[in-house]
């Protein structure tokens, strides 16, 4: 007899890694279908651009490391990576940009470190990062939503990505880029806000990275994840409240000099960050405790980033470095072991009480 | 029947656990059916946690239903009765159902049909007895626990009469999938359990018994509260379904709201946990005499043509059971005794269930699931499943890169090997089987720390001796040549 020998459990559940990438690109996809409708043409270029680079890199990756690259391309992480970048990207982005932050993001972001799984830092951000620290100018020209009302036809979208640069007339500036630079010349915070609306943040048609804009649709996208429980409503909570408390005892001590906390939460990407960006799996803490501490400092450093950073935008930044802090956060995090203290002793015996009535 | 009520609040707070597919019917819903006498019976000798029994017949010898055939061998283990009459035709190896897939030693016995009984004593009002006298006889009519473990009953009643219990908690959750022998011996044989849970509590000294069934056993739950309700000490509490809510200080918990302290026992916290079944087992071994020779299986499975729930003789073999249940429908993935979660796969129908065998399960293809591991997405579904708050993924990483040291550190001896982390599991990573593997290895490792403690000993003894015997030689040698130097200088003064 030699039949082999299989460990328990005998049974397993049905979601597999494939099931949950497949179903964050579903989350994300409102957000990014609303994103095409305001930005137009150029937007989903890039956006495809984006995703078929990165799981171009990636197949290259696995095939230099020897590795069967068809199975792990099918598993959806390298198309989800593309997915979010594209997400965070200027949405008139020329087309090279995105495939630059592909690279950056597949090659440098996760596949050195050893692929899925085994990377520290978010491979979409580190993307953006990289390309936000190397090409300041293009990453923060935005493209103003309105003047789109007539729409954009292809010939449009290959002339904007491939010569980059915006026509100046649908050149816009965001929320946060804007009061940072007024701020910096002194103009005070209302006057510097006047042209903006709370209501364009939540409808979407403002300035902003290409998939962030509609905000509503964003939250509806995390929520359904909620629902399907896929992510917690640990980070996106903590991340929310670390952003958004400062900010009010902020603007409350100090309305001239900081931004109400709705301009924060609606502005910036910081509810894309909090659902989808902050609760990546693989770079943030899997225990409780951890993942409390690590959402809470990644919105709080978020809003340190946009208040006093050289930077008007701090999603990205913030959720790298909590990112660094994930292992330490796991290892030190541990939840409590049943019938131990928090120290790992073992707990007093202990009688039971009376429930008898 | 005492009213007793689990706190809100604690149903609230309980957030640990799996919800498994539970894939109970048919065989819930339909009666206990005797599996009949199959035309070769073998008796395991390892079929309780513990030392395995010392057999006591010899090959050849003809036996009664009921005789006992092994003696157990040291206080952790327990005697195994012969479950047909017949003749022994040998003591060997014998397929086991064990992980490894190895043989283990057996008695195997011809039935000659008959189904003799030997004599038995029973007693009418057993309840009477005195505590040392009821383990004593649930000792000698071989009781384990039949929820799985087999763990020796009479020893956790022993054990009560050493530690204050106060409760008894009758385990009826039955939290594993496919498995409904327990929810069908609850519907149908109430009372034995009720009488024995009693007789457990005379034998422990505790002051009340209360019976933990989850609420998808509506039917288990009324009988057992109608066969309870002579008894103000007895409560019947339903409890919430989850996986694994069988599991002791899980259910120590969920009842009472005490955390049993790691490493201990529920003696600790005054509690003793016993399997509903177990139950019934102590009630028949001592209002009848009857020892623990047969017990309900439930035969099930995608791959089983009518699965249902089975009275089997100890011995009995799975092919056996198996056509007993209408035969295999198709071929099957996996064959496993006991439940999905915890049980044991097995590659040969011919071998046999033991004392602790809940269930034969035959699983096919899409029941077992996809298996190809790929990578960790660090998902923690395995840390919001774990039962015991542990983090499986970063436990599993360290054993996979050889740190047993430091899975052990951050909790590898608190594992239940439930296997709810790696039911959730998307990346289908074998968790338990690290979980096993690493524990099997700390073991070994440490009785070879064991061992080599020991040669250091001993070594150390020799190079001591020697170097005594070398300086008393020496001291030895001084002396002699010092009496030597004064005698001369007498004789030359002389």
């Amino acid at each position: 007899m030699n039949a082999p020998v299989y460990a328990s459990p005998h049974a397993v559940t049905t979601r597999t890694t494939r099931q949950i990438m497949g179903m964050v690109m579903l989350a994300l996809a409102p957000a990014t279908v609303a994103g095409f409708w305001q930005f137009g043409w150029p937007a989903f270029c890039l956006w495809l651009v984006t995703i078929l680079s990165c799981v171009t890199f990636e197949a290259i990756c696995l095939q230099i490391g020897g590795r069967r690259a068809m199975p792990v391309l099918l598993d959806g992480s390298a198309a989800l990576t593309g997915w979010l970048l594209a997400l965070s990207l200027p949405p008139w982005a020329p087309w090279w940009l995105g495939v630059l932050g592909a690279a950056i993001a597949i090659v440098i972001g996760k596949q050195v470190f050893g692929g899925l799984g085994c990377n520290v830092f978010n491979p979409a951000m580190v993307g953006r990062t990289v390309l936000l620290v190397s090409f300041p100018v293009l990453m923060t020209q935005w493209v103003n939503p309105q003047m789109l009302a007539q729409g954009t036809d292809l010939s449009l979208a290959v002339q904007v990505g491939l010569g980059g640069g915006i026509p100046d007339a649908y050149t816009s500036a965001s929320l946060l880029g804007h009061v940072k630079t007024d701020l910096g010349r002194g103009v005070p915070l209302l006057e510097a806000m006047s042209a903006f609306t709370p209501g364009q943040g939540l409808d979407g048609s403002r300035a902003g990275s290409l998939g962030e804009t509609a905000s509503l649709l964003v939250v509806a996208g995390g929520l359904f994840l909620v629902a399907k429980r896929i992510i917690g409503l640990r980070i996106p909570l903590g991340f929310i409240a670390g952003l958004c408390v400062p900010a009010a005892i902020a603007h409350a001590s100090a309305p001239d000099h900081f931004l109400p906390p709705l301009a924060h939460l609606l502005s910036g990407g910081a509810l894309l960050g909090a659902f989808f960006i902050a609760t990546d799996y693989v770079t943030s803490p899997s225990s409780p405790a951890g993942q409390w501490i690590f959402a809470i400092g990644a919105g709080l450093l978020t809003w340190l980033i946009r208040s006093w950073g050289g930077y008007p935008e701090g999603v990205g930044f913030a959720v790298l470095l909590m990112n660094a802090t994930t292992p330490l956060l796991d290892l030190w995090a541990r939840p409590r072991i049943f019938g131990r203290s928090l120290t790992g002793r073992s707990l007093p015996a202990r009688r039971r009480q009376e429930f008898i009535r | 029947m005492a009213h007793f009520v689990i706190p809100p609040i604690r149903h609230l707070l309980t957030r640990w656990g799996i919800h498994p597919d539970a894939h109970k019917f048919p065989a819930a819903d339909l009666g206990i059916v005797d599996a009949g006498l199959p035309p070769l019976i073998v008796l395991p000798l390892a079929q309780q946690a513990g030392a395995p029994a010392r057999p006591v017949v010899k090959v050849g010898e003809h036996v009664l239903k009921g005789q006992r055939v092994a003696d157990p061998a040291g206080a952790i283990s327990a005697a195994v009765h012969a479950s047909t009459s017949g003749t022994v035709i040998a003591i060997g190896e014998a397929p086991m159902p064990h992980p490894s897939g190895l043989p283990g030693l057996a008695i195997s016995l011809r039935p000659d049909g008959e189904d003799r009984w030997v004599e038995l004593h029973g007693d009418p009002y057993p309840i009477r007895l005195e505590p040392a006298e009821i383990s004593r006889r649930v000792a000698e009519a071989g009781v384990v626990g039949m929820g799985g473990a087999a763990f020796p009953a009479a020893v956790k009643l022993a054990l009560g009469q050493r530690s204050a219990i106060d409760t008894v908690i009758l385990n009826g959750s039955e939290c594993e999938p496919y498995l409904s022998c327990d929810d069908r011996v609850m519907r149908e044989n109430a009372a034995d359990i009720i009488e024995g849970s009693r007789l457990i509590m005379r034998a422990t000294g505790a002051k009340r018994v209360l019976v933990g069934i989850e609420d998808n056993k509506p039917e288990a739950i009324d009988a057992m509260k109608v066969a309870a309700h002579p008894f103000p000490e007895v409560s019947v509490v339903k409890i919430p379904s989850r996986y694994p809510m069988g599991a002791e200080r899980q259910l120590i918990y969920t009842l009472l709201g005490v955390e049993p302290p790691a490493g201990g026992r529920a003696a600790d916290v005054g509690v003793v946990v016993h399997n509903v079944g177990t139950a019934a087992a102590v009630w028949r071994a001592l209002r009848y005499g009857e020892p623990l020779i047969e017990r309900v299986v439930t035969v099930a499975g995608g791959a089983i043509a009518s699965p249902r729930n089975l009275r089997a003789r100890v011995g009995t073999p799975l092919q056996w059971l198996i056509d007993r249940a209408g035969g295999l429908s198709r071929q099957p993935a996996r064959m496993v005794v006991g439940g999905p979660m915890m049980g044991v796969a097995v590659g040969d129908l011919d071998i046999p269930i033991g004392k602790g065998a809940s269930g034969v399960l035959a699983l096919t293809h899409a029941e077992v699931g996809e298996r190809e591991p790929s990578a960790c997405i660090r998902c923690g579904s395995c840390v919001s499943a774990c039962p015991v708050g542990l983090l499986p993924l970063e436990m599993a990483n360290r054993i996979h890169a050889g740190e047993l040291g430091q899975a052990e550190d951050i909790g590898l001896r608190d594992c239940l090997t439930c296997g709810a982390c790696g039911y959730v599991c998307p990346s289908r990573i074998p968790l338990v089987q690290y979980f096993m593997h690493a524990r099997g290895e700390l073991v070994a490792l440490e009785r070879e720390g064991k061992r080599l403690d020991r040669v250091r000993e001993l070594t150390e003894a020799r190079s001591g001796r020697l170097e005594r015997e070398a300086r008393e030689k020496a001291e030895a040698q001084a002396r002699r040549k010092a009496e030597r130097a004064a005698a001369a200088k007498k004789e030359t003064a002389a």
